[in-house]
């Protein structure tokens, strides 16, 4: 025992522990209790919030993109398809070494410079957590294969199979479908963000672009538990997407094709239209180019060359190729002297080859050396006589001729549903002095009646006013889209749901214009006679390509100055002289009696207008006359199989 | 007296065999059942922290056997003893926490262990026991309530580790140890007007405080004061261990069923933040169960001090149980939010090697105080 011991009072440190330790147990209690209070808190006051943070963590949405809506002509050929397509992803927050990753994917798949430098450029951009960004699309078995060998090592990388459209035509289509691809940033803020969060294509030209909201669909979604590191452990909820709509066009793909192979080396247009419906058969710009390419992006070089060439593929001339319209106006030119009574119908002209304003002054010459004699309607307009219509332009004036061709559609969009095409120019005084041109001539007014000068018009505003003076002044609006399909069990291509669909956003895009009311409706008639003339008449312009036809064709030839469309290039003086040749055009419509098709075809320096466009307009007619014979022979077919 | 009781276990033959079996032994029967039952409910956490990873459990199982072994080893060993090699001890471990400061290895910034060859260890963990050990000693031998001076002397042996642990720097071990030490003081009846003049002193030191923290520390106190000022850094695991706790509600989402857990929304969910798993899945009652069990060690630790007959003992059993609930009280403070995250582990239930064993050594020193009463009369 220690020195100590003698003073410590053993007794009493043990009460003192004693009274100490229950201190402490009252303090454990106390503080168990504190505890036990913020469990309480937080397991049952707090409950809800907090396994709404619990369920927030782990429970995502995940978008499921829809699949697009296919494009189908008018007898349910596909014309946009989809098709898998495999591509390699990467998972930025799966990977390791970026570097590595992309050294060894170059070693095992070509992986070009581009591809490289656009993926980098897609990484940079903001993206949904957990959303893979890809490398190279449309790999091939073997591609796959060697990458599916190397999964192990190559953490983050990933072969995603992806529905991507597909235009089984091609070249053929492209003016007319337009096409989609990737999806950019731009597009993305223009969309509705929460509907196109799986999408990774959209519309970019075209029918592909103007009906994207019919073709997209409605997201679906996968409500995936996934765990911290975004891993989807299992998925709770689905809700499918909507596919898009399938859609039908007016198109034949067969006229087209037809069409196409008419013009085929030629820089040239012809749009024909349904004169009862305005649904557009047949929309050629030539030539074309192969929008497959553009789906997942085109290599520079490809796209350079399309760019440069001279032939401008790129450029769609059937809605934006604005050229003089020529003589081909002239029918529209007539109709409107005569029926505001500025003219009286028996009007001639003695047409000496030139025409003076004033005795002396500058000659306006007719086309046709000598002149043509003296000129009468019929006559002005088969024989395409310049003087008649410069003596009449100058007796009407410009408000009137310019008023009349505004009601056939020249000077506006028209079109429902073709988001690029240009409105051209149609003349008048105040169109002149707004654009800075000073004030008008009455040269401008002569100029502007045999449709040179300042105007211009596009191959699918000619196409329109031919159906316009087709239906007699009847407006149907032209249109791409005939309808959506509505599938039966069947999946039979053909049943089609013809309404018109409705979709907002669409009113006020382009001008809808009131059917042309005459003062005299007999005049309709007078000019679709002279028309006719121009075909089959003895003295018509165009009177070569009316012979063998069981129909008659009301027509009209143009042959316009070449001003030019965007050529800044330098060309060979070979070049040069085929370029300055004129361009031909043609305007027709058939049977006249019954208008079934409107035509209009430009021959870009393609010479005379009766020489050049006017068998090729004749020759579409043609063929879309025996489409129909066929088509109706086959209906009697199955019919009489059906009944058999 | 001890006539009496040597004959009384011979009036009752059965009660003698079981007095003997425990005697025998030196264990305490209730505590080791308490304590197994603890390993069992903590074995059965950790199997679902661990995503129902089986080696988790065995590792953790063989820690927990180790540490009974040392602990029956020190229950056989008389109070006396410890208190005999206590200075010694308390020298060699300032020893080894210099040495941790000047050739330890580290891991996450921090420097805790001496390696030797084969193994290594935290000499951190061995002050948990010298201290209190050191400091009973020191005031056993003396008259209570201490003196002034006697209680000045105290705090440099507390002070002492506790500066050295701050260092490596390891808060948690450090406040632990310095409580520990503390406990010594508070029970040895010291006035409670040094008491109430210490309080007040600490509340003015606080500022000193913040001044030799470290920054990761002191971005801990911030983060505890607001998690969501950094949700996705350091604020993430208090408030994701919220949402486990709070989400489990009264009765859990089911045993292995925890979404924060099971996907690893949960850090540390197998070690220092196990509780949170035990909250989410086995809800406020799996909790409440924990509590019951803790505070029944904790009473039978209070008891087993109070009855001890010397003063070294009872000031050593109630060091050790009281520090025991500091592990309690501060490891379920932070992990639901109402401390700051310092590195205390659940005791018995989170994995980890070196408090397992320094728990089971501490639950031995108790052993040791139970069963060796009687011998200090002779």
């Amino acid at each position: 025992m220690s020195a100590f011991d003698s003073l410590k009072d053993h007794t009493k440190e043990g009460r003192v522990f004693l009274a100490r330790s229950v201190i402490a147990f009252m303090v454990v209690l106390l503080l168990l209790g504190v505890l036990i209070g913020r469990l309480y808190f937080l397991q049952v006051v707090q409950h809800d919030q907090l396994a709404a943070v619990s369920d927030d963590n782990r429970i995502q949405l995940q978008p499921v993109a829809p699949t697009r809506g296919l494009i189908y002509d008018r007898n349910g050929t596909l014309l946009a398809d989809n098709r898998p397509s495999y591509s390699v992803t990467l998972l930025k927050e799966k990977m390791g070494d970026l570097e590595a990753t992309l050294t060894e994917l170059q070693r095992l798949i070509p992986i070009t410079e581009r591809e490289l430098k656009s993926f980098r450029k897609r990484l940079k951009q903001r993206r949904r957590p957990y959303e893979t960004v890809p490398l190279r699309f449309r790999l091939t078995d073997d591609e796959i294969a060697r990458i599916a060998v190397n999964y192990q090592r190559l953490p983050g990388v990933q072969v995603e199979a992806d529905l991507i459209r597909y235009y089984p035509f091609g070249a053929s289509l492209v003016h007319a479908l337009g096409y989609v691809g990737r999806i950019n940033e731009k597009e993305l803020q223009r969309v509705d963000a929460k509907n196109y969060s799986g999408t990774h294509y959209i519309g970019k030209l075209g029918i592909e672009r103007f009906y994207e909201p019919l073709l997209h669909g409605q997201v679906g979604y996968h409500k995936v538990e996934t765990n911290a590191r975004g891993r989807v452990m299992r998925v709770l909820e689905q809700t499918d997407p909507v596919p898009g709509k399938d859609i039908v066009l007016h198109l034949d793909i067969r006229l087209q094709q037809a069409a196409e192979k008419l013009v085929e080396g030629r820089r040239a247009s012809i749009v024909a239209i349904d004169p009862k419906t305005g649904g557009i058969l047949a929309l050629v710009s030539n030539p074309g180019y192969d929008p497959n390419l553009f789906v997942t992006g085109i290599s520079t070089k490809a796209y350079k060359a399309l760019r440069e060439s001279p032939d401008l593929p790129l450029f769609n001339r059937a809605l934006r190729g604005q050229y003089p319209p020529g003589s081909t106006i002239k029918p529209m030119v007539a109709l409107g002297v005569i029926d505001s009574g500025a003219v009286s119908p028996s009007h001639t002209v003695y047409d000496p080859g030139f025409y003076t304003l004033t005795h002396g002054g500058r000659r306006y010459r007719d086309w046709k050396r000598g002149g043509h004699g003296t000129v009468g309607l019929d006559m002005a307009i088969y024989q395409s006589c310049d003087v008649w219509f410069y003596d009449v332009a100058n007796r009407t004036g410009v408000d009137i001729i310019s008023d009349y061709l505004g009601r056939f559609g020249f000077g506006q969009v028209t079109s429902l549903d073709l988001p690029e095409a240009l409105p051209g120019i149609l003349p008048s005084k105040a169109w002149k002095r707004s654009t800075g041109r000073g004030s008008w001539f009455s040269g401008d007014t002569l100029n502007l009646s045999i449709g040179q000068g300042w105007m211009l018009t596009t191959p699918l505003q000619l196409a329109t006013a031919a159906a316009v003076m087709a239906n007699r002044g009847v407006w149907k609006q032209p249109r791409m889209l005939k309808g959506v399909m509505t599938h039966n069990q069947k999946r039979d291509p053909k049943v089609i749901d013809g309404s018109v669909v409705e979709i907002s956003g669409l009113e006020g895009t382009s001008a809808v214009l009131p059917n042309i009311e005459l003062k005299n409706e007999q005049y309709w008639q007078r000019i679709i006679d002279a028309m006719v003339a121009v075909v089959h008449g003895p003295r018509g312009t165009a009177r070569k390509v009316g012979h063998g036809l069981d129909f008659q064709i009301a027509g009209k030839t143009g042959t316009a100055q070449v001003v030019g469309i965007k050529q800044d290039a330098v060309y060979d003086a070979e070049s040069l002289a085929e370029r300055h040749r004129d361009h031909a055009l043609f305007l027709a419509f058939a049977p006249a009696d019954q208008p079934e098709i409107a035509v209009s075809v430009i021959v870009e320096n393609g010479g005379g207008g009766s020489s050049t466009a006017a068998p090729l307009a004749r020759e579409v007619i043609n063929a879309f006359m025996a489409l129909k014979k066929q088509d109706a022979g086959e209906t009697e077919m199955t019919g009489v199989a059906t009944d058999g | 007296m001890a006539d009496f009781q040597r004959t009384m276990p011979d009036a009752h033959p059965h009660l003698a065999r079981r007095r003997g079996f425990w005697s025998y032994t030196r264990l305490d029967g209730i505590l080791l059942l308490l304590i197994l039952i603890l390993c069992g409910y903590g074995l059965l956490v950790l199997y679902s922290a661990s995503g129902g990873d089986m080696d988790y459990v065995i590792r953790q199982a063989i820690r927990m056997g180790a540490g009974l072994f040392i602990m029956t080893v020190f229950a056989q060993m008389r109070p006396q003893l410890f208190a005999r090699w206590a200075p010694a001890m308390y020298v060699v471990s300032l020893g080894l926490l210099l040495a941790v400061l000047l050739v330890g290895v580290g891991a996450k910034g921090a420097q805790r262990w001496i390696a030797l060859p084969g193994f290594r260890f935290q000499p951190a963990e061995v002050v948990k026991l010298v201290l209190p050990l050191m400091v009973a000693c020191y005031l056993a031998n003396r008259p209570l309530p201490p003196s002034f001076r006697h209680i000045v002397i105290s705090l440099i042996l507390i002070f002492l580790p506790v500066v050295l642990i701050m260092k490596q720097p390891d808060l948690g071990t450090s406040l632990l140890i310095a409580a520990s030490g503390i406990f010594v003081l508070l029970l040895s009846g010291i006035y409670w007007r040094y008491i109430f003049g210490a309080l007040m002193v600490a509340a003015a030191g606080l500022p000193g405080l913040w001044m030799v923290m470290k920054d990761y520390q002191k971005q801990r106190v911030l983060t505890f004061l607001d998690p969501e000022s950094d949700p996705l850094g350091a604020g993430w695991n208090i408030i994701q261990s919220k949402a486990a706790i709070g989400s489990g509600g009264i009765e859990g989402k089911g045993w292995m069923l925890g979404t924060q857990s099971q996907l690893d929304f949960l850090p540390e969910s197998h070690t220092d933040f196990i509780i949170a798993v035990l909250g989410e899945e086995l809800g406020m009652i799996g909790i409440l169960v924990l509590l019951l069990i803790y505070l029944l060690i904790i009473s039978r630790g209070l008891v087993i001090a109070v009855k001890a007959q010397d003063s070294f003992g009872r000031l050593v059993a109630g060091s050790v149980t009281l520090t025991f609930f500091v592990y309690v009280f501060v490891n379920i403070g932070m992990v639901t939010g109402i401390l700051p995250v310092v590195g205390v582990p659940l005791p018995l239930v989170s994995y980890g090697g070196t408090s397992i064993v320094t728990l089971m050594a501490g639950f031995g020193l108790l052993m040791s105080v139970q069963a060796h009463r009687q011998m200090i009369t002779h």
